[in-house]
């Protein structure tokens, strides 16, 4: 595995001068997937906020070839471009050696994507698919989505008198992917360029259709402060509220065990989507949050062998 | 001239021999009634390694033409097959594929449009997408689709656009002739290799493909495109002037049949014009001056052409195999007209649209078409928009 060294000594291939928000976690991914994965990759990335920063024409910030076409097919466009990759080669008119990943956002994977990438997924296109999911549609305006967790306040799913945010817990996705019994399926974060770095190498070290599903704190749609981003990452690990995980051909490995689980509380008050829940009258809510999240780090212990 | 080989094929078997000849690099695709044996026919050579293609068995049609778009931006000659519903689920993708330029060939079977669910034969899909930013080009019978499909390669490739080539569902497409067909060598030499001059997969020239494009962009990309279109028309011509050499058949944007000299004229498109020719020779027997104007290529519309072709005609009815839902008229009426008008042309146009959802279209009625042509020239007035053959 390569060391922060050896990633700083290599060409920048997402290139900085892009309009994301100051921040934004989103670009992080990018930069360090890209970093891991070295320039003889292709991406595809779905409508969405890394997209909308990163090609404004007649600028770009990637340094390898990238396309984007719509919202809800980036599984599907990877595996279109993967699929001429192995004629070509079955046709001796190429030879070289070539990485094929797709971005989405938790928009365009958990929800209006889903179909597009469990068909790339089942079909076993040789990809790699990074979700970059924030929780919620932040490209549009912070509206809920699939990955939105309970009692966040959203546009679509506002606090109001009567409503105290989004009412429902969100989906497993990564749950959804290793049903597809896939070579390789983990969860990441922003904040630990170890794990996620790692994680590619690892991912595009294997032969048919790999996922990870990196969790990413936006600074404008969960309302901290910018220079908090990492720290908000690390924070979702350590309180088991985002579990660090790998499963490798069906096998179960945490890839982080936070020496003292830390109560939800702490991430969630710094975090501005979260206010509403620290009134006195939404202390069951809040305490919901927490038995769900212990619930949950209680089975994926028991699912590691 | 080639040697030709005279085999009997149904449209969609047509189709599919043409997709094995070309042997793109990838064809993505989604079964649907009634073009599925394009891509099942397809699926089955390479299941036998006659094709180099790499088929990719997606999940739906949206995903089809996603795929497609990923594949030939990533430096592809490549292919799909859809119809109906599948066409419109892909609709969002047709335009994007337009406007990364990208030139995918599509083999679509003209099927009518829920709701009501109907799996047979209109006009529908196809003009919905009219717009889309592909050359369209519809076929009158599987010879003609085998044709269209040859050449629809090389029209993509030259004119860095996708290209729809129609047949009528189950008219066509399960419909058994007797073609002609070229031997895999000719038809290989005519399309030639696909070079691209920017693709994905050339990584000593990395590129962005399908960047945002804001106001201070956008409108020159579309004025691009638009500019594409218009001058695909000569391309269109050239690619059918060499495909002439090789075939003896002789395409063009559209065909006149018995026209030149024909007092009254129809305007159809797909397997509807030819039943329209055996109605016209009827009448020349009778000594009645009937022609046919059968409009080949609808996308890009050859306006002044077929205005200058219909010039000396007295009356025009045009056949819609689709409806506007009240627009002024038909869709292939509303061009014909608009093309007319440009040309100072005041004639009488009678607009009917016919066979929705495989309804059938019969020779006496066609005939009843052309004795109300001969009437409106004697002074006899006729609705804009007719409906023929519905129960009213």
């Amino acid at each position: 595995m390569a060391n922060l060294k050896d990633l700083a000594k290599g060409k920048e291939l997402f290139s900085g001068g892009h309009r994301a928000c100051a921040g934004c976690g989103a670009a992080i991914i990018a930069r360090q997937v890209i970093m891991a994965a070295g320039p003889n990759t292709v991406v595809a990335n779905a409508t969405g906020c890394l997209e909308v920063v990163s090609t404004i024409f007649p600028y770009t910030a990637w340094e390898v070839p990238f396309v984007h076409s719509a919202f809800e097919n980036a599984g599907a466009t990877i595996s279109g471009v993967e699929a001429l990759y192995k004629s070509w080669v079955r046709q001796g008119k190429y030879n070289k050696k070539v990485n094929f990943i797709a971005f989405g956002g938790d928009g365009g994977t958990y929800d209006i994507g889903l179909q597009s990438l469990s068909g790339a997924l089942e079909r076993g296109h040789n990809i790699l698919y990074v979700c970059y999911n924030n929780e919620a549609y932040m490209n549009t305006g912070c509206q809920r989505s699939g990955a939105t967790p309970k009692g966040a306040d959203t546009t679509t799913a506002p606090v109001g008198k009567v409503k105290k945010g989004k009412e429902q817990y969100r989906k497993d996705l990564t749950g959804i992917i290793v049903a597809h019994k896939i070579p390789y399926v983990a969860q990441s974060i922003v904040g630990n360029w170890r794990d996620l770095t790692g994680k590619v190498e690892k991912a595009l070290s294997m032969e048919g259709p790999k996922f990870i599903n990196v969790f990413q704190p936006c600074r404008l749609g969960w309302a901290y402060e910018p220079e908090l981003t990492c720290e908000m990452g690390r924070m979702a690990a350590d309180t088991c509220a985002w579990p660090l995980y790998e499963v490798v051909n069906g096998q179960y490995k945490i890839t982080y065990k936070p020496k003292e689980k830390k109560p939800v509380a702490e991430w969630l008050k710094l975090q501005g989507r979260f206010r509403h829940l620290f009134k006195p009258e939404n202390k069951p809510l809040l305490d919901d949050i927490q038995a769900a999240i212990d619930k949950n780090w209680e089975e994926l212990l028991k699912k590691e062998v | 001239m080639a040697k030709l080989n005279t085999v009997a094929r149904t449209g969609n078997e047509a189709m599919a021999e043409a997709m094995r000849q070309i042997n793109p690099d990838v064809v993505a695709a989604y079964p649907i009634t009634p073009a599925t044996e394009i891509v099942q026919i397809f699926a089955g050579y390479v299941a036998d390694g006659v094709v180099d293609t790499e088929f990719v068995a997606v999940e739906s049609e949206h995903s089809a033409m996603s795929a497609c778009i990923g594949a030939a931006a990533a430096g592809g000659r490549v292919m799909t097959g859809t119809s109906s519903q599948g066409l419109a689920l892909m609709a969002e993708m047709l335009y994007i594929a337009a406007g990364l330029r990208l030139p995918i060939v599509l083999a679509d079977v003209n099927r009518a449009l829920s709701s009501p669910i109907n799996i047979h034969c209109d006009h529908s899909d196809t003009m919905m997408v009219k717009d889309a930013g592909w050359v369209q080009i519809f076929s009158e019978n599987a010879q003609e689709a085998y044709d269209n499909m040859v050449q629809a390669v090389r029209i993509a490739e030259m004119s860095k656009l996708p290209v729809v080539v129609t047949t009528d569902g189950f008219i066509i497409s399960h419909g058994m002739e007797k073609i002609e067909i070229l031997d895999d060598a000719e038809v290989k030499k005519f399309v030639g290799l696909y070079k691209p001059e920017n693709y994905l997969l050339n990584f000593d020239r990395p590129i962005t493909i399908g960047a945002l494009d804001l106001q201070d962009y956008y409108f020159e990309h579309k004025r691009q495109q638009i500019e594409a279109m218009r001058k695909s028309k000569p391309v269109i011509l050239d690619v059918a002037g060499d495909y002439k050499n090789l075939s003896g058949r002789s395409y063009g944007l559209f065909e006149k049949y018995k026209l030149d000299d024909a007092d009254c004229a129809i305007v159809a498109m797909g397997s509807t014009a030819g039943t329209t020719k055996v109605v016209v020779d009827g009448l020349r027997e009778k000594g009645l001056k009937a022609g046919l104007l059968k409009p080949r290529v609808f996308r890009p519309f050859p306006a002044e052409e077929i205005a200058d072709a219909l010039k000396d005609v007295k009356a025009i009815a045009v056949m819609d195999r689709s409806d506007s839902m009240n627009a002024n008229d038909g869709p292939v009426s509303l061009e014909v007209k608009a093309a007319l008008y440009d040309k100072g042309l005041n004639k009488t146009i009678i607009n009917y649209v016919y066979g929705l959802g495989g309804r059938e279209i019969r020779l006496d009625e066609i005939e009843g078409v052309y004795k109300n042509l001969f009437d409106s020239i004697k002074g006899k007035k006729f609705d804009k928009v007719n409906y023929l053959g519905v129960r009213e």
